[in-house]
């Protein structure tokens, strides 16, 4: 009673066959391939990547005895710190030349969190002159914390610059 | 009201008569009842229920610990190859399918215009559907620790610390390799098993205004599916490819491009514009169905005096839009059926359900028990007795279509006569015995291959086979009776199919001496 306009039993059988191979072909090959480089054979990469409190933006002052007796008492500490802290600035050259400059703000409302900064250099794998200086204190004059290293990368490899005052500040990993 | 003025019929966009045609490409092979663009959504289910399953058995034997997870998983797919190595693959070959089969679900559903309405539920539950296929599947792929897994991690995370979310970037996690612990490792663990749990949650949503949704697919489809899923495993096992190493840069990836795009698609633009490109096409999709769509049909409307509370209206709506409810005419036990405006789609499948949409009750009017106000039973029984009057030859045929299908006006001649419904499950199966007893010598039923309604030809089928309620009398000689599948665009190949039903009938000397027209409306 019921027509569906459809085709033969022979053909509908071979032509399903066809269709989910296709279909497997398509999941099996766009699974797996073309295949994806990130980089060029030829290349290693810098990481610069850290995450510091900077310097308080200014040292603690000792409250007189007059400004004491204005506050309510159960705030009277005697010390008065402005909890803000110094954005952190960061430079690095590459073989001599500047190749980025940043200034990180600190994270949280009263600018008293974290700095952080995160940034890729692919570079072509060899021998380069790393050159990082980085500065966490506001008030000082220049860059409190330098470093230069010569390095070798091999392709492929990832160079880490990072910061960690228990070992002495910049790191090159 | 004639019902042949109605001309709210959809035009069709370029993009949707490609697809029609590919649709319709595949009814030549799979037939309409099984042929996968109409039972994405269900694939879908199956897909998961695969992935499920295989991915439990991996989860049950992986060592899911940084140093451990590789070897362990290496060890499954070369010493265990037929167990284990079959269903790593399985699981992986399942997600890339349900990416393909979710975006096709979502691409049809959209080229069919179906977003707005009724459907709007449907369509807004399915959205984040994908963010959590997403989600589970790329974090998924960290798992296995291995290279692919270490340029994911780490392109997800600078994609993340693009946003100003984290005191700690995410990208410090990966720096080194004892930056990555096993802490971090569990935490992935428990998203990739967690969010399926959201998805099941979510997919039960998703079909919650659906009755009866097909939540697996009919069986040959399951098995070819399943089969499909095997002989690729076979062929093609999933491996892992060289241990992370978080002091190199992975050199050449082989890679899921079904999940994993989304990395290079970040590089070749920046984290800033992915997210922007996310984020907008999340948010288009979310905002598709809200946006004005034109004027909606009126919905079903119950008659409690031609309501006994069969049930049948509540039984076969596509949209579970109908509720039982105490009758109003107070007899204890009787029920009345209501309908949910928001939940009904205009479709008339309740009209074809009741048993008092019968054109043989005598009297003046035909009030039903439920109907359709801009098409209303009564209507379509004055229409019939009119087109058939109007007739002349000697064999006169009925052809009964549907707003949605081939055009069956199409077919009109001296002695066709043709009546749209708003779809073909709204006929009431007794129309046909009315039309052969008014002088049809033959009715021809079409309606579209899948029923846009869902549930239209489906149970037209089964009324008219005599499966379902209310069926078509068995005294009624099934060789005047032809049914048609057809979508819109078809109407050569329904015509083809009348001119040979025309053949048929020509040879089959009619059993039954038809009764002389007899007319139940007074008023014509
Ligand atoms: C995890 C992925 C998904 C699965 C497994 C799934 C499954 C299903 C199923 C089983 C149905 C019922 C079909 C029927 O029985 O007729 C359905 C309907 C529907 N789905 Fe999905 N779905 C998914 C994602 C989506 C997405 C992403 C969208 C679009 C944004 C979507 C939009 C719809 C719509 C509009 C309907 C209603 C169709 C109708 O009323 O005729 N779905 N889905
Ligand atoms: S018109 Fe369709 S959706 Fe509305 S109540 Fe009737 S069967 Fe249900
Ligand atoms: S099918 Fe008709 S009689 Fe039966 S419950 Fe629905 S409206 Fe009432």
């Amino acid at each position: 009673m019921s027509k569906d306009l459809s085709g033969s039993k022979a053909l509908s059988w071979v032509g399903q066959g066809l269709l989910y191979a296709l279909f497997a072909l398509f999941i099996g090959y766009f699974s797996t391939s073309p295949p994806y480089r990130h980089l060029a054979a030829d290349q290693a990469l810098i990481k610069l990547s850290f995450s510091l409190h900077g310097k308080l933006v200014s040292e603690c002052r000792q409250r007189s005895p007059e400004e004491l007796a204005k506050l309510p008492p159960n705030m009277r500490a005697p010390m008065d710190c402005k909890r803000e802290r110094s954005s952190v600035t960061v430079e690095i050259d590459l073989d001599g030349a500047p190749v980025f400059r940043h200034v990180s703000i600190p994270s949280g409302l009263s600018k008293d969190g974290a700095s952080t900064v995160y940034q890729r250099f692919p570079v072509v794998a060899g021998e380069h002159r790393v050159v990082v200086r980085l500065k966490d204190d506001q008030r000082a004059a220049g860059f409190n914390y330098s470093r230069e290293a010569t390095v070798t990368l091999l392709p492929g490899k990832i160079l880490v610059i990072d910061f960690n005052l228990e070992k002495g500040g910049i790191t090159l990993i | 009201m004639s019902m042949s003025d109605r001309s709210h019929i959809v035009e069709q966009s370029v993009g949707l008569r490609f697809y029609l045609r590919l649709e319709h490409g595949f009814d030549a092979f799979f037939g309409a009842e099984l042929n996968p663009w109409r039972h994405l959504g269900a694939l879908g289910f199956l897909l998961f229920w695969i992935i499920s399953v295989s991915g439990f058995y991996i989860y049950a034997v992986l060592d899911t610990s940084v140093e451990g997870v590789y070897q362990s998983i290496a060890w499954l797919s070369r010493e265990q190859w037929y167990l284990g190595g079959v269903l790593r693959s399985l699981h992986r070959y399942a997600a890339d399918a349900f990416v393909v089969v979710t975006v096709l679900h979502l691409l049809r559903e959209f080229l069919l215009g179906r977003f707005t309405g009724f459907r709007r539920f449907s369509w807004l539950t399915g959205v984040p559907l994908i963010w959590l296929i997403y989600i589970s599947g790329i974090v998924g792929f960290w798992l296995k620790w291995d290279q692919l897994a270490q340029f994911s991690a780490v392109a997800t995370a600078e994609w993340f610390d693009a946003l100003p979310i984290f005191a700690t970037p995410l990208t410090r996690n990966f720096l080194s390799a004892a930056a990555v612990s096993d802490r971090l490792f569990s935490l992935f663990v428990f998203v990739h098993i967690g969010v399926p749990l959201l998805l099941i949650f979510g997919l039960w949503f998703h079909i919650q205004r659906i009755s009866r949704a097909e939540v697996l697919p009919k069986r040959a489809l399951s098995l070819g599916t399943l089969a499909m899923l095997m002989v690729l495993s076979l062929a093609q096992p999933v491996t892992s490819q060289q241990p992370a190493d978080l002091s190199l840069v992975p050199s050449q990836l082989g890679f899921d491009w079904f999940y994993l795009f989304l990395h290079p698609l970040m590089y070749v633009t920046s984290a800033g514009m992915l997210w922007a490109l996310i984020v907008a096409l999340t948010l288009f999709l979310f905002i598709l169905p809200l946006l004005p769509h034109g004027r909606a049909s009126a919905i079903a409307r119950v008659h409690p005096d031609n309501c006994n509370g069969c049930r049948r209206c509540f039984d076969d709506c596509p949209y579970a839009a109908i509720t039982m409810v105490p009758h109003t005419n107070g007899r204890p036990g009787m029920q009345l059926a209501e309908v949910l405006p928001d939940l009904c789609a205009s479709c008339g499948i309740c009209a074809g359900s009741c048993p008092s949409a019968t054109p043989f009750r005598s009297g003046p009017e035909l009030v039903t028990g439920i109907d359709m106000p801009q098409m209303p039973v009564s209507i379509l029984r004055e229409d019939l007795e009119e087109r058939l009057e109007k007739l002349s030859g000697e064999q006169k045929i009925v052809v009964f279509g549907c707003d949605q299908g081939a055009r069956v006006a199409d077919l009109e001649e001296r002695d066709v006569a043709s009546l749209s419904l708003i779809c073909i499950g709204m006929l009431p199966p007794s129309f046909i015995e009315y039309a052969l007893r008014g002088g049809a010598a033959g009715v021809l039923v079409s309606g579209c291959r899948g029923c846009v309604y869902r549930l239209g030809n489906l149970w037209t089928e089964e009324r008219l086979t005599g499966a379902r309620e209310p069926h078509l009398r068995a005294t009624v000689d099934r060789t005047r009776l032809t049914i048609a599948w057809a979508d819109r665009g078809e109407e050569q190949a329904l015509a083809a199919t009348l001119t040979e039903f025309k053949k048929t009938l020509a040879n089959t000397p009619a059993h039954h001496q038809i009764a002389p027209p007899k007319r139940m409306t007074a008023h014509v």
